[in-house]
């Protein structure tokens, strides 16, 4: 077991520090520096998406849906950050609490 | 920037780092059950949390094991979950400017919340020290609350409270939303978070967990590609 911890701590370094070892000048690059721009744009909006629309390799509509639209209209209306992420579980943990939602 | 604006903006980023810290902590706590109930002692549990430290990493990790996956099916979810934090590193590079001991630290905490922090804030205030205050905050403040969360999981083998119950779930989706949310200020990015979405929707009934996040980067290679040859930006 301590073998599978460690090779794959490992493993999740070298990955953290494959992206810095790129050398500075390769990114810049115009069609690099965009592509690394919207790089993180793009796997943080699928991160959400999946936290937000999925249960393991299933699609599921749950109370999650309804929280992420409520803190997308506090954002829309410049809520702080606080106000965003109290709405999203606040939305949610209502919806399940009165068993509107799963 | 005077520097009583900074000092505000200073707080702010402290208090969101601690407050992002808190929310993954209960996460935290659920790992470190997970971690002694599939078999793993309390310090390797604890040891995937300093040094694998990515949740998602972890929870795959533990996971395949509890299903009775082999040692390398764990390490190769665990891989797969990883792999966007090697796109984080190459974007925050330009902005944390760290060689030596520093880039290695640094490398350890580029996680999703990290990287969110640091690029929610716009890298020309104050010459990036507003990002690198962001990221480097909440990479500390994630570090510790996630690492003493699994140590009260593993200790006592019990989750506290069911985060879903407290909406949790919700809350860490739309708080990175709300980071991601100031990178969006043209149809380039717009595109680009909206695609990125929908892909990685449309291909989880497909993929394996971790591959439908990572496809989406296929949409900043498309959309980046076109915007460099617009000579208007």
């Amino acid at each position: 077991m301590w073998l599978t911890v460690l090779a794959g701590s490992a493993g999740c370094f070298l990955l953290k520090y494959l992206g810095s070892a790129i050398p500075a000048t390769f990114l810049e690059l115009p069609v690099v520096k965009k592509i690394v721009l919207l790089l993180p744009i793009a796997l943080l909006s699928a991160l959400v998406a999946v936290q937000t629309g999925a249960n393991h390799q299933e699609l599921v509509l749950d109370a999650r849906a309804p929280a992420f639209l409520m803190a997308l209209v506090a954002l829309r209306l410049k809520a702080g950050f606080i106000v965003v992420v109290l709405v999203a579980a606040t939305t949610a943990a209502a919806l399940r609490h009165f068993g509107l939602a799963v | 920037m005077t520097t009583t604006q900074w000092n505000v903006l200073r707080n702010e980023i402290t208090r969101k780092a601690t407050s992002i810290g808190i929310a993954v902590a209960i996460y935290g706590v659920s790992f470190g059950a997970l971690g002694v109930t599939t078999g793993l002692s309390i310090a390797q549990t604890q040891a995937l949390s300093l040094l694998m430290f990515t949740g998602a990493s972890q929870f795959a990790l533990v996971s395949t094991i509890a299903a009775g996956g082999t040692s390398l099916a764990a390490i190769a979810a665990a891989l797969l979950l990883g792999t966007r934090n090697a796109a984080y590193s190459l974007r925050m590079a330009p902005i944390l400017k760290v060689s030596g001991f520093r880039k290695v630290l640094a490398s350890q905490v580029t996680i999703d919340e990290s990287t969110a922090m640091g690029l929610a804030y716009d890298e020309s205030i104050e010459d990036g020290k507003a990002s690198r205050l962001g990221f480097w905050s909440t990479a500390i403040s994630v570090f510790v609350f996630w690492n003493l969360a699994t140590l009260l999981g593993a200790v006592t083998a019990s989750a506290i409270g069911d985060p879903k119950a407290l909406g949790l779930d919700a809350a860490i989706a739309a708080g990175l939303f709300a980071l991601v949310w100031p990178q969006i200020k043209n149809r380039y990015t717009a595109s680009v978070s909206l695609g990125g979405a929908l892909i990685a929707l449309i291909l989880t009934p497909i993929l394996p967990p971790g591959l439908p996040v990572l496809a989406a980067a296929a949409v900043a290679f498309i959309v980046g590609w076109s915007w460099s040859k617009q000579v208007d930006v």
